[in-house]
């Protein structure tokens, strides 16, 4: 098999924790020799095709192949009968099926898969499985699931969970109810689902080169359906073209191992962007219902709410999306009553998981409205009132937990409104940059501004008792540094942060991130819940730390000094009584150290039955202010800043944290104003890049922003992760701002044309 | 996903030359309706070039067919005979980066990199037809190139600087 070196890289220039450092993939990457799992090549290599359901429920009632069979080029068809081991895989719970046998849950669901010489071959073939359908009821309406008949053995309840606080009777002087609602939004990367599989020569074992957000856990997915030994199954990282959540659950994993196996050759499979959209779970859909009570000057006594998210046929993350949407429906307040329910059911939509903000961004967008609303009933401004009620360090949460922690809301909130705001919108103004953009449509006397604002804040790191450790591995070989972590880089920038975090605890420049892999290494966890530069980053100081202090000890003892009496100074190491002064380099010179730890980060509790409990390990706030310009009469929408204070306890590479600010502010905005996956009967209209719109940089605001470094306690180096907070408050802040210019209530997301046109047209009248 | 699709397997093979980073290649037993960007990635092992949806819309395949930017996913490979192909692999070809790439690292502008190489290719299509962009300009140039991770931000924070160290350079 041949790469491009898409892993392993030397970076010389020598940045340490709190710089600007440069990726040491960076090169590859912008010369287009960085090796993606679509970018794999093996001699004698097949291409794999998925046959997908076209109904979205039905009784499979035969599967006839034989038509693929025959098609010239082709070498296998695989369906539910081939899987040698468990036929179910899933995240939260396996109940999804590798290949639908007797009945297809959801539009897209795959049946079978075939191997062939060129893809165009595999993909006639698969289009020449005949599967016989008798047609079932779809489940669609998620209000529906709990009294309807189950459409899967475990029924259509995911998760219900109740959170009771405080008084359930208390009541304030001000009561604001509403009801809202997000769209199903695609985590849309770049990088198709892809990967090569290359069988053991025995046949009693495979190698895949993956895209993934966690190696191991899809290891041990694969190895189970395989009925392999999961050191039979070996994973190895490929290039990630993006993930945002898409690349927790496996797509074509067991599919193309199982493809592989039976061909007796190396099989690659590529999806292109339409069976992307069936390939991988999405952001569920909610209706959420909520009423706030605050006393007169503002002061918040109760918040109630039902939330009601849409899980989709399988289970997938929603049990511990749903978690999360609950943990944090009130946001970032001190609400001393709390009456909360909440439920993710199964339903014949395609299946939904997780997504960068994990159930918090569909709470957020009601529980800032609601802000909103009551600040309007007591007269009060939108931000004094987040400031009055900001969760702090020692105030306790919705489900009781203390925060122990920073979390400096108060300042995130107060940072955020002081940022300049962008010139007023005039004559002057260039139609590219009025609402319809390129399509310069826009008349500029029906063109107005609006500001709005809101406030969030989410967990780091898995929760509710779950132990998601991090491993990684230093060697030091003759002053050359190898650091082995299985940590999925996704485009996040975790290997630069290695050898920042290498480079600050050993002194040594030399620096080589190894691929990950699950063969040299233990697990590292998930790239996801913004918890790697925290956990892989604990791993990687921490086997760092190990090494340091085998390479002194071993200088000490050669030396014939005291360990205690060696110290650090800048890249040297010293003894008190100067008969030892070397670089840490030359005192690694001749010595071959290898040393592996694992890091946990302190224990958490599952939730009670009151949603009550210690649930959560660290909390990150944010703040966003949107600035739009609305076209009135044509409905278009212009964001034209977002400003954002996070807290980020400390950054430890300035400009990747700005990357991550700026991305999830994007994705926010999409989810604002023009990013849904639009399911009519089940079915998903718009499958494509022509028909899913994401924002272009004609879409994208300014961002300014402003970082919040108050170094978290048992964090290593204080810093939080980063990557998640940014898309939770973007997407309410926009929809508030569009609320000031048009008046209007909007209580959905994204925020279509015709929603402003039409509600124009109604209050008109 | 019902389009019954045509395959090699039903049409006849053909075999032709193709002009690419100042070098031929020659393409036998091909399938006559493979994409330039099939042929580039998959027959010639030029994988710089993305294929992110396939359909034009993403830029992430963007090269230049004599001198015109295109998605290569767009132009049937076997159309492009006597064309002057350059890709991405033939941006830099004497291993040292351009300016347009140095900037993407040194902003930042680089995260997951599957867009990258497809903007690297436009940057420089926008920065020869119209050297001082200003902000606009350069958000309309690069709007057929999609990026899902950075927002953007870095990204013209990295032309920004290579406009005004060309500025430099000549003054």
């Amino acid at each position: 098999m041949s790469t491009r070196d898409g892993g392993l890289s030397l970076l010389r220039r020598a940045s340490r924790v709190g710089e600007n450092a440069p990726r040491p993939d960076g090169t590859l990457k912008v010369r287009g020799e960085f090796a993606y799992s679509s970018d794999l090549y093996a001699e004698g290599m097949l291409w794999g095709a998925t046959v997908r359901s076209t109904e979205v429920h039905a009784r499979i009632c035969s599967v006839d192949i034989s038509g693929a069979l025959a098609t010239p080029g082709v070498h296998v068809v695989v369906t539910a009968d081939d899987v040698p081991g468990s036929p179910y895989y899933g995240l939260d719970g396996d109940d999804q099926p590798v290949f639908a046998s007797a009945v297809v849950r959801h539009l897209g669901e795959p049946i079978a898969a075939v191997a062939a010489d060129h893809p165009e071959a595999a993909r006639l073939a698969a289009s020449r499985v005949v599967v016989e359908y008798e047609p079932l009821a779809p489940l669609l309406d998620p209000e529906r699931a709990l009294t309807a008949e189950p459409i899967h053995p475990n029924g259509n309840l995911f998760r219900h969970l109740p959170i009771r606080k405080g008084d359930p009777d208390a009541t304030g002087d001000v009561v604001v109810e509403g009801s809202y609602a997000t769209g199903m939004q695609d985590q849309a990367f770049l990088g198709p689902e892809s990967g090569l599989a290359i069988p053991d020569s025995g046949g009693d074992g495979v190698e895949l080169f993956i895209s993934t957000q966690w190696l191991h856990v899809d290891r041990d997915q694969v190895a189970a359906c395989l009925g392999l030994e999961p050191e039979r199954v070996r994973l190895t990282l490929s290039g990630v073209g993006g993930a945002f959540g898409a690349r927790e659950d496996i797509s074509l994993q067991v599919h193309l191992c199982m493809l592989a196996l039976r061909a007796g050759r190396p099989v690659k499979m590529v999806y292109n962007r339409a069976e992307s959209f069936f390939g991988h779970v999405h952001r569920h859909p909610s209706r959420l219902w909520y009423r706030h009570h605050a006393d007169r000057d503002g002061t918040l006594v109760k918040v109630e709410a039902r939330l009601l998210l849409d899980g989709g046929a399988y289970l997938s993350s929603s049990f511990h999306v749903l978690g999360n949407a609950a943990s944090f429906a009130v946001g970032p307040y001190r609400v001393p009553n709390v009456v909360i329910d909440s439920w993710n059911v199964r339903t014949n939509n395609p299946p939904c998981g997780a997504m960068r903000g994990f159930g918090v961004v569909q709470s957020c967008f009601g529980h800032e409205a609601q802000m909103d609303k009551l600040a309007a009933a007591l007269g009060h401004d939108p931000v004094e009132l987040r400031l009055r009620n900001a969760l702090g360090h020692g105030d306790t949460c919705a489900t009781g937990q203390r925060i122990t922690g920073t979390l400096p809301m108060a300042e995130v909130i107060a940072r955020t409104a002081a940022l300049p705001l962008p010139p007023e919108l005039t004559e002057h103004t260039p139609m590219l940059a009025l609402p319809g953009g390129a399509g310069r449509c826009a008349d500029r006397s029906r063109v107005v501004r609006g500001v709005g604002f809101a406030a969030s804040y989410k967990n780091l790191m898995y929760a509710e008792g779950f132990d998601d450790f991090s491993t990684a591995r230093c060697r030091i070989d003759h002053g050359v540094v190898t650091v082995h972590c299985a940590c999925a880089e996704v485009g996040q920038g975790f290997v630069t942060l290695v050898c920042q975090i290498a480079r600050e605890v050993l002194r040594i420049d030399d620096v080589v991130v190894a691929p990950a892999d699950t063969v040299e290494v233990g697990s590292a966890g998930s790239t996801s819940a913004s918890r790697q530069t925290w956990m892989s980053g604990g791993a990687v100081e921490a086997a760092c730390i190990a090494a340091r202090d085998r390479v002194i000890s071993e200088l000490a003892l050669r030396s014939g000094v005291e360990v205690a009496s060696l110290v650090l100074v800048d890249d040297r190491v010293v003894s008190g009584d100067g008969r030892v002064d070397t670089t840490m380099t030359e005192a690694a010179a001749g010595l071959v150290v290898d040393e592996t730890r694992e890091f946990h980060h302190a224990p958490t509790q599952p939730l009670d039955e009151n949603g009550q409990g210690d649930a959560h390990v660290s909390f990150s706030g944010t703040a966003h202010r949107a600035v739009v310009d609305v076209d009135l009469d044509l409905g278009l929408v212009r964001v034209v800043q977002i400003a954002t204070a996070q807290d980020v306890g400390r950054a430890l590479n300035p400009l990747a944290v700005g990357g991550q600010i700026e991305g999830g502010v994007a994705q926010g905005v999409g989810l604002a104003v023009m990013e849904e996956i639009v399911v009519d009967g089940g079915r998903i209209r718009n499958a494509s890049f022509t028909d899913y719109l994401i924002p272009t940089a004609l879409d994208m605001p300014e961002v300014v922003w402003d970082l919040i470094e108050e170094p978290e306690p048992g964090a290593p180096f204080g810093a939080k992760g980063v990557g998640e907070p940014p898309v939770v408050s973007s997407t309410p802040a926009v929809v508030a701002a569009i609320r000031a210019a048009t008046g209007l209530a909007l209580d959905r997301v994204p925020v279509r044309p015709q929603d402003i046109v039409r509600g124009r047209a109604s209050t008109a009248t | 996903m019902n389009d019954e699709p045509t395959s090699h397997a039903v049409t006849p093979e053909v075999g032709y030359v193709l002009r690419v980073n100042g070098r031929e290649h020659r393409i036998e037993a091909a399938w006559s309706g493979e994409s330039l960007l099939w042929v580039l990635r998959e027959r010639l092992g030029l994988s710089g070039s993305k294929n992110a949806c396939e359909q034009g819309e993403c830029g992430s395949c963007s090269v230049l067919v004599d001198g015109r930017l295109v998605c290569a996913c767009l132009v049937l490979a076997a159309s492009a005979v006597g064309a002057e192909i350059t890709t991405v692999e033939g941006a830099s070809p004497q291993g040292v980066l351009t300016d347009v790439q140095s900037a993407f690292l040194a902003e930042g502008a680089v995260q997951c990199g599957f867009c990258t190489p497809g903007l690297v290719m436009s940057v420089h299509d926008l920065l020869k037809a119209n050297p001082e962009p200003d902000d606009l300009e350069v958000r309309e140039a690069i709007s057929g190139n999609l990026c899902r991770c950075t927002g953007y931000g870095r990204i013209f924070a990295a032309i920004e600087n290579t406009v005004a160290a060309r500025r430099g350079a000549e003054s």
